[in-house]
Order: C-alpha cells, then sequence, then structure tokens
C-alpha cells in the first residue's frame, strides 16, 4: 500500500526536481526573475494572504530556490527547508523566529568562529543572549538551561575540531526541557549523517560547503523536523499567537507540520530580506546532485591523510573522529559511519612558527577561508576564521594558534599527501 | 486497510475521481484552516459544498451552508470531515445512511476514528484519515515543493499545469474535474 520511500542517492538527483511543467525542461531551470505575473486581483490578494501557493516576489521564494529547498528537506528527512543567502542568514532566521528580546539560548562552545562571533555580537543587539556551554559535558548544557532557554544549538561535526556531539544525549536534554535541538549539520552534510533521526528538532546548513561543494557558490538552508509542538508551551509567540501582519493567522494551526518552515519564509525572509539568488540556487542544486560520490571520496581522502598526518614524525597531534585512536571515534561511528568528514586539525611540533611555515609553503592545496570545495583547503584558524576569539575562546573552540585546518578535497589522495610532504618539510 | 500511510496511488485515485465535496466543520473565519482549504480546492474546480449547522443558510465563498449533511441536496462524493476525532464518528455514520452514499470520507489533520473508519470501508466507502486534502493536492501536483516541501515523491514525468490554465496552478495530470 505504502510507496517504497527512494534512496539517498536518488533523492540527491530526483527530490523536487520533476520536469519543468511549462517546457518539459529535464534539469531544474535559472528562473531569474524578481517577481511574478498574477493572475487576477484576487490571486493577488490570495498569494499575499498565503492563501494560496504561488510566488510573488524572489526576495520570500523562487521556482529554482523551491527546488533547492525541497532536495535538502527531503535529503534531511525534515518536512520543508528554506534556502537563504548564507548560512548566516539561515541561523539569523532561526533566532528571529524562536526568540523574543530578553530571551536566551544555549550554545555549545565548540562552534564554527563566525557562528560565535554572530552569537555573542550581532545577536546581543538583537536582545538574544547566548549561555555558553561545552559539547563534551551533558551536564554543563544542563545547567546552561533557565526558563528564559527557548532553543539549544550544536554542530554535528564541529568546525574547526572535527569533533563529533553526541546528538541523541543532547536531543533528550532538549526534548525535557521543551525547547528545540537546532543542529548545524554543515560539515557532516545529510549523507553522514541525519540530526532529525536522532531527535534534532532543527537542521541548518551553510550550503556554500560540502552540500554545494565546488566553491562557487554561496548558500543556506532551514530545515523544519516537523517535529516540535510549537503551540504547547506558548513560549513561541510568533507561531502560536495570531499574527497581525497575516490578519491573525496562526502559523501553527494552519500549516501544521511545515509551520516553522513557513514562519521563517513569510516573517523573518520577507522582513529581514537575506534572499538566495536564483543563479546560486542552481549551481548548488547541481553539485547535490553529486554529493554522496563527493562525499565518500572526501572522507576517503580525509581519512589516508589523517592516518599519514598521524605518522609523521614532525607532527605533534592529529584530531579526526575517523583515526582509530581519536576520543570521537565512537561517536563517529554511532552517529557518522560513512566517514568523519573531510575537515580537521593537526598540530606540527614547531607550533606556531611551523604551522604558518605549512600554510605558506602549500602548492596544491590553496590557501584560504572556505571548506567543502572539491579542491583542498587549508588555513590557520587562529590569524584568520577564528582571529576576532579570546585565547580562551581559541581553545575552546578547538583552534588554538598551533592549530592548522585542513578541508580535504577530492583530488587523487597521493598528490595532496606529497604536497603536504614538501610543505612540512 | 492500514492507515497509518497512504500510497501516493491511493490519495491521487481519490482527488482525481471526486467532484462534489462536502466540508462539514466549515467556517467563515478567513484565516482558519477549514476555510483556507475550502477556498483551495474551489479553486482547483471542485463543487464544495459547506456544512455547519450554525452557519445553515448563510454563504460561504459563494457557496450555500448547510446544517447536515442529509441537507444537502446533491449527491456527495466525498465527505471531508473537519471535526474533533470524537465528533468524526457521528459524521461518518450520518454519511453512511445517505441515500446516495459517498464514495469517500476523509478525516482532517489530526482527526481519526478507527471504529468509524472500520464501518466505512465496511459499507464500501474509501477511508482517508489524518490528511489535508489540500496539502496531499499540492504534494501530489507539485505544488507542495514551491514552499520548499519535502512531498516524499519522485517522478521523471512533466508535472502538469491545472486545466482551467490559471497561472501559478498545477493539476493532477488528468481532468476528472469539470467545476
Amino acid at each position: 500500500m505504502t510507496d517504497k520511500p527512494a534512496g539517498f542517492d536518488t533523492l540527491a538527483i530526483h527530490a523536487g526536481a520533476a520536469p519543468d511543467p511549462a517546457t518539459g525542461a529535464r534539469v531544474t531551470p535559472i528562473y531569474q526573475t524578481t517577481a511574478f505575473v498574477f493572475e487576477d486581483v484576487k490571486h493577488a490578494a490570495d498569494l499575499f494572504a498565503l492563501r494560496a501557493f504561488g510566488n510573488i516576489y524572489s526576495r520570500i521564494m523562487n521556482p529554482t530556490q523551491a527546488v533547492l529547498e525541497a532536495k535538502v528537506a527531503a535529503l534531511e528527512g525534515g518536512t520543508a527547508a528554506l534556502a537563504l543567502a548564507s548560512g548566516h542568514a539561515a541561523q539569523m532566521l532561526v533566532f528571529h523566529t524562536i526568540m523574543q528580546p530578553g530571551d536566551e539560548f544555549v550554545a555549545v562552545r565548540q562552534l564554527y568562529g563566525g557562528s560565535i562571533n554572530q552569537f555573542n555580537h550581532s545577536f546581543k543587539s538583537f536582545g538574544w543572549h547566548v549561555v555558553w556551554a561545552d559539547a563534551e559535558d551533558m551536564d554543563s548544557i544542563e545547567k546552561a538551561l533557565s526558563p528564559k532557554t527557548k532553543a539549544i544549538f550544536i554542530e554535528s561535526i564541529a568546525n574547526p575540531g572535527g569533533r563529533i556531539t553526541d546528538i541523541a544525549a543532547v536531543a533528550k536534554i532538549a526534548k525535557r526541557a521543551g525547547v528545540p535541538l537546532i543542529v548545524d549539520n554543515t560539515l557532516a552534510t545529510p549523507y553522514l549523517c541525519r540530526p532529525i533521526e536522532h531527535g534534532a528538532n532543527i537542521v541548518v546548513h551553510s550550503l556554500t560547503k560540502f552540500m554545494g561543494g565546488h566553491g562557487n557558490s554561496m548558500g543556506g538552508a532551514i530545515v523544519d523536523g516537523g517535529n516540535f509542538d510549537w503551540s504547547k508551551s506558548g513560549r513561541y509567540p510568533l507561531l502560536s499567537e495570531p499574527n497581525d501582519s497575516y490578519h491573525g493567522m496562526k502559523f501553527h494551526e494552519t500549516f501544521g507540520g511545515i509551520a516553522f518552515a513557513i514562519a521563517c519564509r513569510v516573517l523573518g525572509l520577507r522582513d529581514l530580506g537575506p534572499a538566495i539568488s536564483p543563479q546560486n540556487a542552481f549551481y548548488i542544486l547541481t553539485g547535490m546532485e553529486t554529493l554522496s560520490l563527493r562525499m565518500q571520496r572526501h572522507c576517503d581522502n580525509a581519512f589516508k591523510v589523517a592516518e599519514w598526518l598521524s605518522k609523521n614524525p614532525k607532527v605533534a597531534w592529529v584530531n579526526y573522529a575517523g583515526l582509530p585512536g581519536d576520543a570521537h571515534h565512537a561517536l563517529h561511528k554511532k552517529y557518522a559511519p560513512r566517514g568523519a568528514g573531510a575537515v580537521f586539525t593537526f598540530g606540527l611540533k614547531g607550533g606556531y612558527e611551523a604551522g604558518v611555515k605549512v600554510v605558506s609553503s602549500v602548492k596544491l592545496i590553496s590557501h584560504l577561508a572556505n571548506v567543502g570545495d572539491t579542491r583542498s583547503l587549508i588555513i590557520h584558524p587562529a590569524s584568520t576564521t577564528h582571529s576576532q576569539l579570546t585565547p580562551d575562546q581559541l581553545k575552546k573552540a578547538g583552534a588554538t594558534p598551533d592549530v592548522v585546518r585542513l578541508s580535504i578535497g577530492i583530488e587523487d589522495v597521493a598528490d595532496i599527501i606529497a604536497d603536504l610532504e614538501q610543505a612540512i618539510g | 486497510m492500514n492507515h497509518d500511510s497512504y500510497s501516493t496511488d491511493y490519495i491521487r485515485d481519490i482527488l482525481r475521481n471526486v467532484k462534489v465535496i462536502a466540508l462539514v466543520g466549515a467556517s467563515s473565519n478567513t484565516v482558519r484552516p477549514s476555510h483556507l482549504v475550502m477556498q483551495y480546492l474551489l479553486g482547483k474546480g471542485y463543487d464544495v459544498i459547506p456544512v455547519n449547522p450554525g452557519l445553515a443558510g448563510q454563504a460561504l465563498l459563494g457557496k450555500t451552508v448547510y446544517g447536515a449533511l442529509k441537507d444537502v441536496p446533491v449527491a456527495i462524493d466525498m465527505v471531508d470531515i473537519f471535526r474533533n476525532s470524537e465528533a468524526a464518528g457521528a459524521i461518518v455514520d450520518e454519511a453512511l445512511t445517505l441515500s446516495l452514499k459517498p464514495s469517500v470520507i476523509w478525516m482532517q489533520l489530526s482527526v481519526r476514528h478507527d471504529e468509524a473508519a472500520a464501518r466505512a470501508e465496511a459499507a464500501g466507502v474509501k477511508v482517508v484519515m489524518n490528511r489535508c486534502p489540500k496539502m496531499e493536492y499540492g504534494k501530489i501536483s507539485g505544488e507542495w515543493a514551491w514552499v520548499g516541501g519535502n512531498s516524499g515523491i519522485i517522478s521523471s514525468r512533466k508535472q502538469h499545469m491545472h486545466e482551467s490554465g490559471k497561472k501559478q496552478s498545477l493539476g493532477l495530470g488528468v481532468n476528472p474535474v469539470k467545476g
């Protein structure tokens, strides 16, 4: 009776992407237009009042963007998704939908430096207060909770430390507290880990990284798990209470399991505006079709590079959960058994100076501030991505001064290793 | 049959073949889900007849409201129940006593009454529970993906513009509904 659900690789290619109804175009067209003609005045009014499905203006939705959203939602096992200009935009809209001025949320310190900045500084000016905890210590998360807490935020695989978070354990804490668990799944991608299956309620992405995968387009996404009761506690008024800007509509009542994604779009995106361009949505869509192939090669290469580094006498340490002796190896086997990702850190016995020398000496690997490209990338976080952090924050984020971060690409692994070998010297 | 999940073919077949839908629990409040669903289904060409004893005799979205299913003067293909699960049982029984029995009984999202469903099925009536026909129409036509929704449906077949020819309106691929 029930349809057999399509497999992950099939979804990566086909989800959301039926042939275009107007032209039959097989590949999703780039709808490079700002606006869409209405049938008549009534149709326009129905679209504006959310009484009909349909496009109005590309700041809110666009058909190319919609295919990307449906695909991300399908791969994550969510009910719906919203694609945005960047991962930072995704985080801003998630919290805009959840938080009121004066509210708190708990985040673990093991995060991308850009997120730490966003939470500590820009969010503070909105009156949203982050309370930091430690991903390694569940008690610290419990202790950080207060009656003002509205959400818990973690990364599945943390950037740059390569640590893997015990998602189910944090989900249990969130559930007990009656708050949603938000997981940044950028470094894992749903090919390696699907946080909603472990109890997450909302997943966010920087699509710029492995999802798009080619280092050519910025994008972000919010995935609605459809598994949180926004009306139960009365603490999420944007979702449970009548909304004045939509004639008193209650989002959770009206949109059920996709209410969060809809609210992020028609309130957050409508008013704050960080839309993704149709062109970027198209590039990311094209990249996502090969997500499984790329991620497996990324992980296989990363494992070989990490293994090689761990045996190099000039290397002091390697943080890669894929290595059998790593502190996060068991969590890797539980949450991301197909691979431990392709972003990890190592330190040289020569410390800061040796790290700088490697970053300056590579010839194949690119020295730049991104991860999740087909190309192998290298950076020194303490002086770049994490440079605004204090020494204590650097330590807790896994970005001490000797740390070198690698994002291993899908080149021939022998060439990547040879480049590191000549650079380490 | 199993009412925890339905095949796409089962739902598509229902939505392609019904024409007259009695919507029990219709609301005049324009932001209530029952109102939004009625309006959507009218736009897709279904003849939606609102049923609500409190609004009997009034007009809703251009359609006369009836107080009970038995008062509806035409044959009903599908009864769409916008009431809670407890109330659904009596509505199903009322539907089964109609001289022209509906072919489908549909209970909205969160509405489920397994005993009543079994009675309907024993009488040869198809049943859908805990689903919304607007959402299901959207998923099968492809409109659901316009809001980033995960329909669970993939296809290499071209989506179909709705037979009305209206802009931004997808249909189910055949032309069973002649509104």
